[in-house]
């Protein structure tokens, strides 16, 4: 008897939406069997990392802002994702938005006004969309291959915030400390519910990953991204452009992320630390596939990642887990979503090679 | 010798089901030694499928196979060929920038050394007359040559049984001459040949025995050379033929589509460059591009639709306006509409609803969006009168276009395309891989649509298709276009030699196709 991978007539509807679960239920299981063989209470952690955040109340306010900047990077690369662009370098646009708002920030240092957080918010979006553009030429014009560009300007990008948090941009007043000057009022995001940490930041990223979703379904453009993703001959027969919608979807994403890296900086961090990349980038792409490059299912799959984010924390205090454990869940969600996809096009069928031989 | 011995091989109540589908429902037939035997079927008759359980590649789910009198079980197309079978596809696997010979060598079980390989070679072509150069590199090589390397390398292992899959679709009528030649050589030496075809004219020259499938079984037997096309056709679709309906007294009106010295470099190493084409389709008129395939006709395609905007918009001509250098979206709201040669990702996209198939091509042109948004009850409403137009089988605008066969498949682009109602409509092989029915009812539509005033552009490998349908046609080879000539007044020779009859020489060619048109 062997286990045989049977083409599927039609992609299985179930298995689309059932896939997620099983990926996050399989990942706990091997999670909570490879920590206890290594030595921990393994299904402890299981409990610290994916239940303890969803039943206190007290940590709903961390999965609200650590979700956002998920959700935000994550829709702007599922519409990448969706046409066949390979932008793995939200990070590196992440930081340069973040840094570029906080150069807005400390050039209207010591003045007030509505305008300047707008302003900020814009510039931090616009720096993620420059910093984006660069894979895109790239790609559009020599063929480079953006997953590599992208992936290596990240990189690029931490250096310039060590550089300018060294150097030019150092708090004058901050005891040697490589840390920018601390935002003033006119340039933090304002809370949204008194008392918490919850801020400006998080409900405009729900409001944008609805605002995606009217736009991929309903659009002329939507529909573009999906053809060329699809099918890019089909795509120029119908009249549309590839370079265009690797540009398109290349600023998106850049934007997106560019906008995420200011409300972490205008929010909870309050000003620029070399810190302040946390790997949301690269996080946000298994948030994108989680939720199946559908806005919808990224605010869920944000949400998921928020908890085993806040939940890593939880478990570092209680279990003494290491920080990487997290990681290592992350890690296994995306592995097993993978792993299990191959579901919604093929079935599992038991039987003798021979008869259900198919042709090469 | 005992008594079963007198058939090479026998097929009995052979079954095989996919999911959803009955591939081949009890088939059973006999061949003898020297025999040529004709499998007969449309598209998705199960043709394919049976043949490629005889070589080993899929196995049949009941009844048996029988080789020289003796049940056996072909578990892999190695241990067909061992048994003595011999396969030449319809898609070649040959590596375009190595020689013959090379290739050859790749597909050998065995292991031999190159120079006596060659000598064989060389021995196989004097034996079937295939003439074929050993060292030349095979992109240079037409598409025949090509099948001549597919047919050496199955000669190479003295087959009992060859069996050959739609042989023709890809060769000029010589071409087709010389091959009928060496399978006739070939079976007088003793080998079977088991030959799959749709096309019936040759199946009356050339075989003695016919088995037609239909639905997967097996529908009847017959002498081909004694039945006429129409009553082995009515056989295979299990109906009468409808002839297309068509006015006798055609008046064509002003010059529609003008095409004005076309030169376009090739894409990559083994596209084919456009060399100063020019032709003129008036309003009425369906103009026919002959020529086998790789002449350059995807690039024309590309040219003409606007897919591959040409430099100088003067080039080409569209009621008098220049429109080479628009991109297909603006050349569509000037009236122009195409069907591209493959419907798989480039006319549809598989994935996508029918729906959104519509909106791929009709979104301006019939108003499936707006400003940008996306009207959702248009596009149904729009695939949902291409379906019942263009009776196209499925179960509704929301089903997966990959879910339909072939057939309807393209019955539902061409639909598309046509209920636009374009100025010019550009088709590239409307009917290939589609069985008759369909095929008829997108060649009444053309003509219809022609009727109404539409230039009309047909790019074809199918002459008999071109003769049935067009008022002028022209010849495509190496990129290079023939003079018009008329339907009607130029025989199917001439039409052949223009297609490369003397392939791979320029000068040969030039001469033939000046000749040709001299008379």
């Amino acid at each position: 008897m062997l286990i045989e991978l049977q083409p599927r007539k039609e992609p299985n509807r179930l298995m689309l939406y059932l896939t997620p679960v099983i990926a996050v239920l399989a990942t706990m299981l091997a999670g909570g069997i490879l920590f206890t063989l290594i030595g921990h209470d393994g299904f402890g952690a299981v409990r610290e990392i994916f239940i303890t955040p969803l039943f206190d109340p007290h940590k709903w306010q961390d999965l609200g802002i650590k979700a956002a900047p998920l959700i935000l990077i994550a829709v702007g690369l599922a519409i990448g994702f969706r046409a066949n662009v390979w932008n793995i370098g939200a990070e590196g646009q992440y930081v340069v938005g973040g840094l570029a708002g906080t150069g807005i920030a400390l050039a209207t240092w010591g003045m007030e006004g509505w305008w300047i957080l707008p302003l900020m918010c814009m510039v931090g979006a616009l720096g993620g969309a420059l910093y984006a553009a660069i894979p895109a030429f790239l790609k559009t014009r020599l063929q480079v291959n953006e997953i590599l560009s992208s992936l290596m300007l990240t990189y690029v990008s931490i250096q310039l915030l060590y550089y300018l948090m060294r150097g030019p941009w150092k708090d004058p007043d901050g005891f040697n400390f490589p840390q920018s000057r601390l935002f003033t009022d006119s340039q933090l995001l304002p809370e949204i519910i008194p008392g918490t940490i919850v801020h400006l930041g998080v409900p405009l990223a729900f409001v944008i990953a609805i605002a995606a979703w009217f736009v991929l379904t309903k659009s002329v453009f939507g529909f573009q991204i999906r053809v060329v993703g699809a099918a890019p001959a089909a795509a120029r027969y119908g009249g549309f452009s590839a370079k265009r919608t690797i540009w398109a979807a290349m600023l998106i994403g850049g934007a997106f992320a560019g906008l995420a890296g200011i409300f972490e900086a205008a929010g909870p961090f309050g000003q620029m630390v070399p810190q302040f990349p946390t790997g949301y980038g690269f996080t946000a792409i298994i948030v994108a596939f989680l939720g199946r490059l559908h806005p919808i299912g990224i605010i869920l799959a944000g949400i998921i990642l928020a908890v085993s984010y806040v939940g890593g924390e939880i478990a570092q205090t209680s279990l003494g887990l290491p920080n990487a454990a997290a990681g290592i869940f992350q890690a296994m969600m995306l592995f097993f979503l993978l792993a299990t996809d191959i579901l919604v096009k093929y079935r599992l069928v038991l039987g003798p090679s021979t008869k259900t031989g198919e042709a090469a | 010798m005992s008594k079963n011995q007198e058939f090479r091989i026998e097929l009995r109540e052979i079954t095989k089901v996919f999911p959803g589908v009955i591939a081949n429902d009890q088939v059973s037939f006999k061949i003898r030694p020297g025999q040529i035997h004709a499998l007969l079927g449309e598209n998705g008759a199960g043709k394919s499928t049976l043949v490629k359980m005889i070589y080993g590649i899929m196995q049949p789910d009941e009844g048996q196979i029988l080789w020289e009198g003796k049940t056996v079980s072909v578990t892999s197309p190695k241990a067909a060929r061992k048994m003595g079978v011999g396969m030449v596809f319809q898609h070649f696997s040959l590596f375009e920038a190595m020689t013959v010979l090379e290739n050859i060598a790749l597909g050998m079980d065995a292991s031999i050394s190159q120079s006596e390989l060659e000598s064989k070679i060389r021995e196989v072509m004097d034996v079937y007359g295939l003439k074929l150069d050993p060292h030349r590199i095979v992109s240079t090589l037409s598409v025949g040559e090509r099948q001549r390397i597919e047919i050496v390398r199955a000669l190479l292992l003295e087959p009992k049984l060859l069996i050959m899959d739609e042989p023709t679709s890809v060769l000029t009528p010589q071409e087709v001459t010389q091959l009928f030649q060496s399978l006739r050589t070939l079976s007088a030496t003793g080998c079977s040949i088991l030959y799959i075809s749709h096309k019936l004219h040759e199946i009356k020259e050339l075989c003695e025995e016919a088995t037609i499938l239909r639905g997967g079984k097996v529908v009847g037997e017959c002498d081909p050379r004694k039945e006429t096309s129409k009553s082995m056709a009515e056989m295979m679709i299990g109906a009468n033929l409808k002839q297309i309906s068509r006015a006798a007294d055609r008046k064509f009106g002003a010059m529609k589509y003008v095409v004005n010295g076309l030169t376009q470099p090739g894409e990559g190493d083994f596209g084919v460059a456009l060399d100063d084409i020019n032709f003129a389709v008036r309003s009425g008129e369906i103009f026919g591009i002959a020529g086998v395939a790789g002449n350059g006709q995807n690039e024309l395609l590309l040219a003409l639709s606007g897919e591959l905007p040409v430099g100088d918009g003067k080039t080409i001509l569209l009621d008098d306006m220049p429109i080479g250098d628009l991109g297909t979206l603006q050349r569509r709201e000037a009236g122009l509409c195409a069907v591209p040669e493959e419907r798989n990702g480039h006319g549809a996209v598989l994935d996508f609803s029918l729906t959104d198939n519509a909106i791929l091509t009709a979104r301006n042109r019939m108003g499936l969006a707006n400003k940008g948004i996306v009207s959702n009850g248009n596009a149904v409403a729009y695939a949902d009168q291409v379906i019942s137009s263009f009776a196209v089988k499925t179960t509704g605008p929301g089903s997966r276009a990959g879910s339909l066969s072939g057939g309807n498949l393209q019955k539902y682009i061409v639909g598309r395309e046509i209920m636009q109602q374009p100025e010019v409509l550009i088709v590239s092989q409307p009917t290939w891989g589609v069985d008759a029915g369909a095929a008829a009812a997108i060649h009444q539509a053309l003509v219809d649509l022609a009727a109404n005033g539409s230039a009309i552009i047909v790019i074809s490998q199918d002459l008999d298709e071109l003769l049935s349908i067009c008022d002028g046609m022209a010849v495509i080879n190496e990129g290079r276009l023939s003079k018009t000539l008329k339907v009607g007044e130029v025989s199917i020779d001439e039409i052949g030699l223009l297609m490369g009859g003397v392939h791979g020489d320029p000068f040969a060619t030039a001469e033939m196709s000046e000749a040709v048109h001299a008379h």
